[in-house]
This record gives C-alpha cells, sequence and structure tokens, in this order.
C-alpha cells in the first residue's frame, strides 16, 4: 500500500481524507442528535454518496483518457448500464408491492400488458447475480467496443464520436418500451434492497460508506494498474503508438485490458448510484451527461486520479450550488468551465500543483 | 356617350338590381311555412334547388347541417348558431344579422334520410354547373365514390358540355365507374380494359369487388388489371420513399458539409457545429418576427443572413478559442462543446426556452400531384435542389477560386503551403467561417421541415460527423454521397422497423463501418492522406 502510494502526494491526502470522511461522517449522522451544529443529515450523506458515485465515474474516464489516451464520450453507457443492472434487482425486489400488485412482473410491463417475463430480465431477483451483472454487461459492452476499435487502430477524434454515437444508440434503444427496460420513466418506486428499505436512514448510511470504500478501493486499483507494467505501457501508447507496437508490445490487448477495466468501474459506480437516487432513466445514456463528466476529469487534472475525484466532487458540488441559487446560470458556467479549462488549464487542478505532471501528458 | 350610358346603366341597377336581389332572397321567406310542415318540406326543397337564386346552395347546405331555422314571430327563415340557450341568428336571405333569441322562438327545419340524399344530389348538381372548374373537379371527384342511376346521367349530359379537359376526363372516368358497377359483362370487361392502370383508389376498390364476383372472366381480368396497379403503386411507393429519402440526405448532407471542410482542413471537431445550425433557423424565425408582411420573402434573404452571421460567429470561435488549441484536437472537440452549451443556453436566455414558431412561405407548401398514387411534397423538392446548390457553389469557392487553391493547399500540407506564402492562420479562420456559415445555411433549409429550438442542433452534430466519417474525410463528394444514401436508407428502414429502430441500426451499421474502414467510403490517397 505504501509502495502504492508512494510519490503520489495527492492521492495520499485525498485518501485519506476519504477514509476519515466514510468513518466521520456516517457518526455525525447517527450519533449527534439533529441540532447539533456537527450533525450532518441523512439528505446530505445521501448527496456525499451521490457525489462518490461521480467520483469513481470520473476515475474510471480518468483511466482511459489520462493513461490511453482514449478520450471516452460515452462512458455513461458503462455507467447507465451498471446502473440498470441494480435497478433491475430493485425492481425485482419490489414484488407484490407495486402498484397492480402483480409479483410475477414489474409495473411498467404489466401496464404493457406482457404476460411474462422476458429472458434478459431472468435472475436478477438474486442480487450475486445482479451483481455480477453490473460488472459483466458494462464490461462485455467495453470489450465488443474495444475489440472492434482497437484492432482497426481507430484512434483521436474518431474513437470519440463512435463511442459518443454508441451511447447515443443506447439511449435511443432504451427510450422504447418495447426494448423492456421501462422506456422513458426508467425504472424507479424501489422499495427494498437486501431486504433493508431503501429510504431508510441506516441503508441510506450503509450505501454512502459503500460508495467512499468502493472509491478507495478502485482508486488503489487504478493506481496499481498505473504503477504496473502494462501501466507503463500503456502511458507508453498514449504517448507514442506506433513506437509502443513497434517495440512488439500488442497494443490492442492492453488497451482493451483497460477499457474493459474501466467500463466496470463505471458500472459499479452506477450501480452504487441507482439506489442513492432512487430511479435510473434513458437520460443517463444522453451524450451530454457523457461529456459532463470528462469536463470534471478535465478540471481535477488528467493522468493524476486524485485531480479526478476531485473534479467530480468539485464540480458536482458547484453545480448542486448553482441549480438551487441561480438556475439558469448552470449551463453558461459549465459552458464556461469547458472552454476556460482547455485553454488556461490544460493540467486541471492537479496541475497546478504539480508541475512535473502537466509536461508529461 | 359612354358616361352616359354607364351612368344610365347604373340607375337601372339601381333600381332593378336590389329589387331582383330582394326577390331571390325572399324566396326562402315565402317557403318557410312549407319547410316547417312535414308534408310541405319536400317540395319546399325541390322549389329551391329549383331557384334560381345565388344562395340556394347555401340553404340547401344549411338544411342538410340542420342550421335552418323558422322565426316563429314573423316567419322568417334564419341560419341559427347555438349560443349558450339560445341562438344567435342571421337572417337566410342576407346574412343580416339578427341577434340572439332563446330557443324556443325558433323551430328547426326538419327533414329525413331520404330528403338527406336528396339535398346531397341537389347539391352536387349545383356543384356540377359552378362555373369555377375546380369546383365542378372537386364536385365529380366527390361523386365518383356513390354514384345512382341519376347522378350518372346527370353527369353523363354535363359531360358532353363540358368545356375543361381535366373535368370532362374525370367525367368520363365517373362513367365508367359507374358501368363497373351496373354495366353488362361486356361493359365492364372493355371498361376494365378502358381503364388501363388508374391507380386512383375508388377504382381500385370497384375492381377488388369486381374480383370477387361471380364471373369468372370479369374476376380473372380485374384480378389481373389489380396486380398490374398494385405493382404500379407499390412503385410509386417506392419513389415516394426514395424522396423523402434524399430530401432527409440533403439536410443530412447540408449540416455534414460544413463540418467536413472544417475538419478536413483543419483536423479539429467543431462540436459547436449543431449550435451553427441553430442560428441559421433562428435567422428564418428572427426576420419572420421582425417582418411578419414579408414571410414570402423571408427565406431569401435569411439565407444571405444566415450566412454571414454565422460567418462572423465561427471565425469569433476560430480567434478567440481554437487556434489556441492548435495541434490538440480532443482539447478543441471540449472547448467547442463548451461554446455549444454557451450558445444553447443564450438563446434559452435571450429568445425562449421553447421551440419558436417558423411559417413556410406559400410557394414552399403544397405537393406535386403527379399521380392519384403519387404526390411530392414540394419543400422536400426544394430542399434537395438547394442543397445540390449550396454543394455546387461550395465546390467551384474550393475548386476555381485562388481562396480555394490556398484551402486545398493548407489542408493537403500545412507546412508547405506555410512556406509557398499562403498564410495559414487566415486560411484557417476563413475555413472555420465558411464551414460554420454553410451550417447557418442549412439551419434555414431545416427551419423549414422541423422545430426549430434551442436544442435542434444537439440532434445534428452526431449525425453530421457520421456522414463526414462514412463519405471519408477531406472528401466533399463523399460527404454529399454518404448523407444522401444515409438518408435513403433510413427512410427505406423506417417502414419496417420504425424510425428510432431505424436510426439505432443506422448508427450501429456506421460504428461498424468505420471499424473495418476507418478512412471512409471515399478515403484519400497519396501524400494528403498522410498523417
Amino acid at each position: 500500500m505504501r509502495s502504492l502510494l508512494q510519490g503520489d502526494r495527492g492521492g495520499q491526502i485525498l485518501l485519506t481524507v476519504l477514509a476519515i470522511a466514510t468513518v466521520v461522517l456516517p457518526m455525525c449522522n447517527l450519533l449527534l442528535p439533529p441540532d447539533h451544529p456537527w450533525h450532518v443529515s441523512t439528505y446530505q450523506l445521501n448527496l456525499f454518496g451521490k457525489y462518490l458515485c461521480y467520483a469513481l465515474l470520473a476515475m474510471s474516464v480518468d483511466l482511459v483518457w489520462g493513461f490511453m489516451g482514449f478520450l471516452s464520450l460515452g462512458h455513461g453507457a458503462f455507467f447507465g448500464l451498471g446502473g440498470y443492472a441494480m435497478g433491475m434487482y430493485l425492481m425485482r425486489q419490489i414484488g407484490d408491492r407495486g402498484v397492480y400488485g402483480n409479483a410475477e412482473l414489474p409495473d411498467f410491463m404489466v401496464f404493457l400488458n406482457w404476460d411474462s417475463l422476458p429472458w434478459y430480465w431472468w435472475g436478477f431477483d438474486h442480487f450475486p447475480i445482479a451483481l455480477i451483472a453490473v460488472f459483466l454487461v458494462p464490461g462485455l459492452l467495453a470489450f465488443l467496443f474495444g475489440w472492434l476499435a482497437f484492432r482497426s487502430r481507430v484512434n483521436g477524434v474518431y474513437l470519440s464520436i463512435i463511442s459518443q454515437a454508441m451511447t447515443y444508440a443506447l439511449m435511443l434503444a432504451f427510450f422504447r418500451n418495447e426494448f423492456g427496460f421501462g422506456g422513458n420513466n426508467g425504472l424507479t418506486d424501489f422499495k427494498v434492497i437486501l431486504g433493508f428499505p431503501v429510504s431508510a436512514q441506516g441503508t441510506r448510511v450503509a450505501l454512502f460508506v459503500a460508495s467512499a470504500v468502493s472509491v478507495i478501493a478502485a482508486y488503489l486499483l487504478c493506481r496499481s494498474i498505473v504503477q504496473s507494467r502494462a501501466g507503463r505501457v500503456v502511458v507508453a501508447i498514449r504517448d507514442a503508438e506506433d513506437r509502443a507496437r513497434f517495440l512488439g508490445y500488442r497494443v490492442e490487448s492492453y488497451q482493451l485490458l483497460v477499457l474493459v477495466i474501466s467500463a466496470m468501474l463505471a458500472g459499479l459506480a452506477g450501480a452504487l448510484y441507482v439506489p442513492q437516487v432512487g430511479i435510473i432513466n434513458p437520460g443517463e445514456f444522453s451524450p451530454l451527461n457523457s461529456i459532463e463528466i470528462v469536463i470534471w476529469v478535465a478540471i481535477g487534472g488528467r493522468a493524476s486520479l486524485y485531480g479526478a475525484v476531485i473534479g467530480a466532487l468539485l464540480v458536482n458540488f458547484s453545480k448542486s450550488w448553482f441549480t438551487a441559487v441561480i438556475p439558469e446560470y448552470w449551463i453558461f458556467a459549465l459552458g464556461a468551465l469547458f472552454v476556460l479549462t482547455t485553454l488556461l488549464l490544460p493540467g486541471g487542478l492537479a496541475g497546478i500543483f504539480s508541475k512535473r505532471r502537466v509536461t508529461n501528458v | 356617350m359612354k358616361v352616359l350610358a354607364g351612368l344610365l346603366c347604373s340607375l337601372l341597377w339601381s333600381f332593378v338590381g336590389p329589387s331582383l336581389a330582394a326577390e331571390q332572397g325572399d324566396l326562402i321567406d315565402t317557403l318557410s311555412e312549407e319547410l316547417r310542415n312535414r308534408k310541405t318540406v319536400e317540395q319546399a326543397i325541390d322549389k329551391i334547388a329549383e331557384s334560381e337564386s345565388e344562395r340556394r346552395a347555401l340553404w340547401l347546405e344549411a338544411i342538410l347541417e340542420g342550421n335552418l331555422y323558422v322565426r316563429k314571430s314573423d316567419k322568417k327563415a334564419v341560419f341559427a348558431v347555438k349560443e349558450g340557450s339560445g341562438f344567435s341568428l342571421t337572417a337566410a336571405s342576407d346574412d343580416a344579422s339578427l341577434g340572439t333569441v332563446g330557443k324556443r322562438e325558433v323551430s328547426k327545419v326538419k327533414i329525413n334520410n331520404a330528403l338527406r340524399g336528396k339535398l346531397r344530389t341537389a347539391l352536387a348538381q349545383l356543384a356540377l354547373t359552378n362555373p369555377d372548374p375546380q369546383k365542378r373537379l372537386a364536385a365529380v371527384e366527390q361523386m365518383l365514390g356513390d354514384l345512382d342511376d341519376d347522378k350518372a346521367d346527370a353527369i353523363r349530359q354535363l359531360e358532353k358540355d363540358e368545356p375543361d379537359a381535366d373535368v370532362k376526363s374525370l367525367m368520363g372516368l365517373a362513367g365508367s365507374i359507374y358501368q363497373l358497377t351496373v354495366g353488362a359483362k361486356e361493359q365492364k370487361l372493355a371498361v376494365i380494359d378502358s381503364l388501363g392502370i388508374n391507380t386512383r383508389p375508388i377504382v381500385v376498390q370497384r375492381l377488388e369487388m369486381l374480383a370477387l364476383s361471380d364471373d369468372a372472366e370479369v374476376a380473372a381480368s380485374a384480378s389481373n388489371m389489380l396486380k398490374k396497379i398494385r405493382s404500379r403503386i407499390s412503385l410509386f411507393e417506392k419513389v415516394e420513399t426514395l424522396l423523402f429519402g434524399l430530401s432527409l440526405g440533403s439536410v443530412l448532407a447540408m449540416a455534414a458539409i460544413g463540418l467536413a471542410i472544417t475538419f478536413g482542413v483543419m483536423g479539429v471537431i467543431n462540436m459547436a457545429h449543431g449550435e451553427m445550425i441553430m442560428i441559421g433557423a433562428y435567422c428564418t424565425w428572427f426576420l419572420q418576427h421582425m417582418l411578419p408582411g414579408f414571410i414570402e420573402y423571408s427565406l431569401i434573404v435569411a439565407i444571405p443572413l444566415a450566412f454571414s452571421l454565422t460567418f462572423i460567429v465561427g471565425m469569433v470561435i476560430e480567434f478567440f478559442v481554437i487556434r489556441h488549441l492548435y495541434g490538440r484536437p480532443l482539447e478543441t472537440l471540449l472547448a467547442t462543446f463548451g461554446i455549444s452549451l454557451l450558445l444553447q443556453q443564450t438563446v434559452r436566455t435571450l429568445v425562449s426556452p421553447q421551440n419558436v414558431p417558423v411559417s413556410n412561405p406559400s410557394w414552399l407548401t403544397g405537393q406535386l400531384q403527379i399521380d392519384p398514387a403519387l404526390s411530392i411534397a414540394v419543400n422536400r423538392l426544394v430542399i434537395f435542389v438547394f442543397c445540390l446548390l449550396v454543394f455546387a457553389v461550395l465546390m467551384w469557392l474550393l475548386k476555381k477560386t485562388f481562396f480555394g487553391l490556398k484551402v486545398r493547399a493548407v489542408s493537403q500540407n500545412r507546412q508547405m503551403a506555410r512556406a509557398m506564402g499562403a498564410q495559414s492562420s487566415r486560411i484557417d479562420a476563413m475555413t472555420f467561417g465558411l464551414g460554420a456559415g454553410i451550417a447557418g445555411v442549412a439551419g434555414v433549409a431545416l427551419s423549414q421541415l422541423t422545430n426549430v429550438g434551442p436544442n435542434m442542433g444537439q440532434a445534428y452534430i452526431v449525425d453530421s460527423f457520421m456522414v463526414v466519417v462514412f463519405g471519408g474525410v477531406g472528401n466533399l463528394w463523399g460527404t454529399l454521397l454518404a448523407g444522401l444514401s444515409l438518408g435513403i436508407v433510413n427512410k427505406f428502414l423506417e417502414p419496417w422497423v420504425g424510425a428510432v429502430v431505424a436510426k439505432i441500426v443506422v448508427l450501429v451499421f456506421i460504428i461498424l463501418f468505420i471499424q473495418r474502414y476507418p478512412r471512409g467510403l471515399f478515403p484519400q490517397r497519396g501524400r494528403a492522406a498522410g498523417n
């Protein structure tokens, strides 16, 4: 662990803060009385949990963009698929508590007059299977996408736009009722997760802790990948793909590996996100969402991992603030962030602190 | 002398005219007693139909619709429209307003079904003798479906003296169709032959009935002809789909060409390209909004306005953002995406977050009726022609002008072009402006086809990029061809699988296509393909 974080000052600080928050915030919520100045309300805790999911998502994007040079405009697709997998499990847990009281079918299927559960919903009554799907489905899509793209050496802007088209196509598909995922409304109205009521205080705290622990674990995982020999090769591919190939490395395999891991992390982020916000709908696949993730990473600083986390937290905090105080200016602020960060802050916030990285990227 | 004669005439008219008109108008009032009585209503209707009054069609229609009432107090015939618990009245004789009355003060002219049929026939005959050939045509058209002996006879009589060729031939058709129902076997066979491949729905319907008839010969002949007609109709449907596809393809191509130029020359993706289209569309709206009396000319003015505005916006973006990100295409993508957000939100704040109404000038509406089964919307045709026009102008600009020469030089080899004295930074700015300007022009065209709103551009950025890549970067012919073919494929898929799935299928196809042929349909070869 120490060797993992060696030389990663930002990571050390971030993980320490996160670890403290994981312990202290739930205690502030559970142990302190509501009128205590240090009390953290369940709502706030839930909000933090949501941001941590975004942070995890941003990290997965940083892994492919910062270290591999693939500007993914489609990571929302992996996030959404993970979210849908979890959403399907939560839908099955509703059982006969739905509006139509049908234990066999989710409400929207009853509404569509379907008489049986489609095959791709089989098994989602069981948490382990759903959990496998959370990783497997995004991973599979990433594998398919990457296998086709990297093998034919599609790169640069082409790759970015194709990834955007991928999430766009998924969005169109998920909007359709016939597709069997609730169409426009998506999946919502969840009741319980693992037997605990979804909106209960204890469940929210547990979900927050799960998100925070996932972020810490994912950070260590990413760090270990980046520090490994394979990670070095991936960075080499980013900086000079042809040279890496001429040196004898199978460039596609490395790229594929990193993309699949990144997609799985995004899927995990989606799965943690859905029970905390209580809904998943096709809007998560919209190209705008995916590109917003990229801007979190750009602001935090590419290729630093902790930068992605900081960027995601910072942008989303300010988004919440803007939408509460001056909602009509949020899009202006976001647009300006895109332009100004790319023009003035190529290394992101992390770049301000370590000059070494900027030259590196 | 002439003046005197005119004066005399007008004097005469002032005596006779009104009294004549009054006489004719009064007819309905003199008949009011007969109309109210169930036993005499039929002969009253006959009298109206046979009268020479100009208003007889109005009256008959009102009786048919149940709007003709008689005021009890003075036995005056009135048109009544329900208003609150009573009726608002206008005189049947001259449309003078008579105020509102309670519902007990008037009584309705009541008719039965037999009379309704009679009224319809009478009205149809009136329409058949209308001086306006268009009206006559419509009347015959309406009668085609339910002919009886009387109507067929009436039409046959009128056909002889019919001056208008179109009306005459339609009247002939009406006679033939009637023969199909009532004629003897030989007549039916002869008519089926003489009708030939006629795609009118009514003909198809009659033939379908004949194909089931007991007479084997007639049935065979009818079903044979039916088969020919059906294949003609399906051919027309394909032609129609093709035209739909071409117009969608023209839109795609126009949206993509601007992107193709900037991407081809500068290697950057302008994610704000869709917003240039939006600005162009808003130019149309703005002109129509400011000059509501000049809708007919708004498009003609909007095209140069949209081009110059978006040209300037493009140059500004290039000057302040793009050139500072030179050599970093991915960052350019992000920055221009930010610009697109800013532009959208600006429009939302300045104009409205909702869609704005853009009207079509009258010369763009309507259908070209080529055959009963084939009609072409004029605007789709115009869009296609306009797209070709824009393309031609662009080609001329790039191939025949000095500016075009420099643009091509920079796109092929930036270093060498600079060494030869081309100011690449200025060329870049102009190229970017040109790409944006064409998007603006495309926006004007689009405003005639789709809703104009702040989000309209977003839908086109992925599509346009797909078109550019599919056609092959740096190849405008490829872009045009890719746009048109994608439009056609999309429209042919739609009836099978629905619009959304068609779009998904096309997207997936392109994703797979790019992965197989990363350089598109028409890859650049030779030195230009370098980097």
